[in-house]
């Protein structure tokens, strides 16, 4: 895909949230389907489908009216057959097009998992390499409003697990749309999780196309006493909790891996090396999760800069109950974050 | 379902066919029912942007009929799985209203103690074993529970209720070849109200297609009927029990009906266009409460004053339970760990 190795070149990113100078602001529903729009205008062999895609409310909006710009044939609903159609989309990449599959949820990729995990992630490799599967996966966290067990799931740390997916969380409207540029130019399959909550966001987001390249972080706040590597919608717990930190005289410093799988390692141990102090803030799970693998990495590889015991923000290690006072209990926020902050620097063994 | 009953007269009327051969009095039970189901979904209508019940809600306002025609049909321990949309199966099957209404609350003393909400309910004493809200994923369930039904030779049937849209499921395929396969005590029944949230059936299932067939296809007799009509499904279901409890296996039945309000939530949503407000119209003349008393009043099997009877006692049960979620506590937040694992 030519169009976006060029684009990866034009907007070489080295950090910052946003590009400068860019004075346009739209909601990330809009950066989304600006990222659709234009790889459906720009190849036809791409095509858009999944449960909702063209329903009136444009699947919260990020697909609205996409099917009556591009027609049927090229964004369409499908069949509740989230396993088949996964398979399909499979087939169809292997042949030649550039499926987006999107999803209400991530809840229902796990009816998908054999297609994703022994087909998606190994079909390129089984086969010497010589045939890839560039598909992407899409799909949407929920949270809040009882939306329980079922309905609310991260699993990011399932998909982090499996060799040879790609796994990308946009956590801004500009990552959002030159992320899916990328993951559509890219040629294996790509899982995009993204969050309901972030929608709700506005940012700046150029009005032509540009990509960003995977495996590379970006430093959303500058600090010098902890480094917390905030995941998706954690990135706006995290700030929010630095902005308390910071009247208190902790600097934090922020790190938006933007995408897990490649993991931008080089930015989170060069951070760590200046603050010796490490938290991570995922939305998933604690155990076996993102934030047990970035430290697992951290100790590895930077061990000798920490100087205290790293630290996980996650949401506990419960299926999530609909209540909302237990709700409020299971998701983990800048609360966590700001004692959590206290606490690493409150010990200093090393 | 065995309530108490709230009517005062029943008259013994000989088999009449258009009752389709129903006793007088399960058709007072069946309207019963279905009154009940209305009366609590329109409570939970009418209260819900009072903000207190946080939760997605399905309402099956419309499909009354197949819930109550299927679960007065079985017996009260026979078991029962259900979908997001569950309250009508719940309360048909004789579920505690007081902990659904306390479980759409998020409260302690819910059915699922507040973890579940509207699409995680639960009352094992009655054979309702808990309702799920990934499309499709009870079937290979309730197919399990007749299996062990089978070999506790307990000879209870295990009746899964699902959507139009289960069956494009790989799993509604597996677990029906399976139940076959096995001749286990399994009643299939899909409730097909033509739309998976706003997608019509059209998009998703070639024009034309008929899913009782499918079954038929994989070897176990099937059926269809009018869902709206709870007289039908009840002598349906009868059929298929007979066919099941005499241990030749499995029995799948669709039902046609129609969802009123939107797919989640309280509202009417055919402003949107996804559907015509003649064709909820239309449906709508067929209301499955009103269709049953047309036949019940002009036969005196029922008056106008039983109805208000009833009606009045319903009420003050729908109050009741409303009453009790209002001021039942909330679980106390350390309640999030309980449960995950079983002593
Ligand atoms: C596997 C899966 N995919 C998608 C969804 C999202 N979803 C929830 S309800 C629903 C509609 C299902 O339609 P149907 O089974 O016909 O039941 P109805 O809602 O009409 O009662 C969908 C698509 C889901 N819950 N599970």
């Amino acid at each position: 895909m030519d169009w976006s190795k060029n684009l990866i070149e034009e907007y070489e990113l080295n950090s910052g949230i946003d590009i400068a100078n860019e004075t346009r602001k739209v909601s990330y529903t809009v950066a989304v389907r600006e990222a659709l729009d234009y790889a459906l205008a720009e190849d036809e062999s791409i095509f858009v489908m999944g449960q909702g895609v063209d329903d009136p409310s444009g699947m919260f909006g990020i697909t609205l009216d996409l099917d009556k710009k591009y027609g049927s044939h090229r964004v369409f609903d499908t069949p509740l057959s989230e396993n088949a159609l996964t398979g399909i989309a499979i087939g169809a990449s292997l042949t030649g097009m550039r499926p987006v599959y999107m999803h209400n949820r991530p809840d229902f990729l796990l009816m998908a998992m054999d297609q994703i995990v022994n087909h998606a992630s190994k079909w390129s490799y089984m086969f010497g390499g010589h045939i890839s599967v560039p598909i992407v996966i899409h799909a949407t966290v929920g949270r809040g409003w009882g939306g329980a067990a079922q309905h609310t799931q991260t699993l990011q740390g399932l998909f982090m697990h499996v060799p040879g997916l790609h796994l990308v969380m946009p956590s801004t409207p500009f990552d959002a749309k030159g992320l899916i540029l990328s993951a559509i130019a890219d040629n294996n399959p790509t899982i995009i999780i993204e969050h309901r909550w972030l929608y709700r966001q506005s940012g700046h987001v150029p009005e032509g196309p540009y990509a960003i390249p995977f495996g590379r972080g970006v430093v959303r706040r500058i600090g010098k006493d902890v480094t917390i590597v905030a995941i998706s919608y954690m990135v706006v717990e995290a700030m929010q909790a630095a902005e308390e930190l910071s009247a208190e005289g902790i600097n934090v410093e922020i790190i938006d891996p933007r995408t897990l799988k490649p993991l931008d390692e080089e930015i989170i141990l060069q951070s760590v090396q200046k603050t010796g102090r490490l938290i991570i803030a995922d939305t998933g799970w604690k155990t076996g999760g993102v934030g047990a693998e970035i430290a697992a990495m951290v100790a590895e590889k930077g061990f000798e800069y920490l100087k205290a015991p790293v630290k996980r923000v996650a949401s506990l290690d419960i299926p999530t109950p609909a209540c909302y006072v237990l709700e409020d209990r299971f998701y983990a926020g800048k609360a966590n974050i700001v004692s959590c902050c206290k606490e690493i620097l409150s010990v200093n063994t090393y | 379902m065995k309530r108490p009953r709230t009517v005062g007269k029943i008259l013994e009327l000989a088999k009449d066919k258009s009752l389709h051969g129903v006793q007088p009095e399960v058709a007072i039970e069946l309207f019963q029912c279905m009154k009940l189901i209305r009366f609590v979904e329109e409570a939970i209508a009418d209260r819900y942007s009072e903000q207190k019940m946080r939760c997605p809600t399905h309402l099956s306002i419309g499909q009354e009929a197949v819930a109550a025609g299927v679960c007065l049909a079985l017996n009260p321990d026979d078991q029962v799985f259900g979908t997001h949309r569950s309250h009508a199966h719940y309360i048909a099957k004789g579920g505690n209203i007081k902990a659904m209404i306390a479980e759409i609350y998020g409260k302690a003393t819910g059915c699922s103690s507040g973890k579940g909400g509207s699409m995680h309910l639960v009352d094992l004493s009655v054979g309702f074993m808990g309702s799920t809200s990934i499309v499709g994923n009870t079937i290979p369930v309730a197919v399990g529970a007749a299996m062990a039904n089978r070999l506790h030779k307990n000879g209870r049937v295990c009746c899964v209720f699902f959507g139009d849209a289960a069956v494009e499921e790989g799993v509604f395929h597996e677990s029906a070849n399976f139940a076959v396969l096995k001749k286990l005590p399994v009643l299939f029944v899909c409730e097909n109200n033509l739309y998976s949230v706003y997608s019509p059936l059209k998009v998703r299932q070639p024009e034309g297609r008929e899913i009782w067939k499918f079954a038929a296809g994989y070897g176990m007799p099937s059926a269809h009927g009018d869902g709206n009509d709870a007289l039908e499904v009840f002598e349906k279901i009868q059929t298929a029990l007979e066919h099941i409890r005499r241990g030749d296996g499995p029995f799948f039945l669709e039902f046609a009906t129609y969802r009123w309000r939107e797919h989640c939530g309280p509202n009417f949503d055919n402003d949107l266009g996804y559907r015509t407000e003649e064709e909820y119209l239309s449906w709508k003349e067929r209301d499955p409460i009103a269709l049953l008393e047309a036949q019940l009043l002009p036969r005196g099997a029922i008056s106008q004053a039983d109805i208000e009877e009833m009606e009045r006692a319903i009420q003050a049960e729908v109050d009741e339970a409303f009453d009790f979620a209002e001021r039942s506590p909330f679980p106390d937040p350390d309640e999030a760990f309980v449960g995950l694992y079983r002593e």
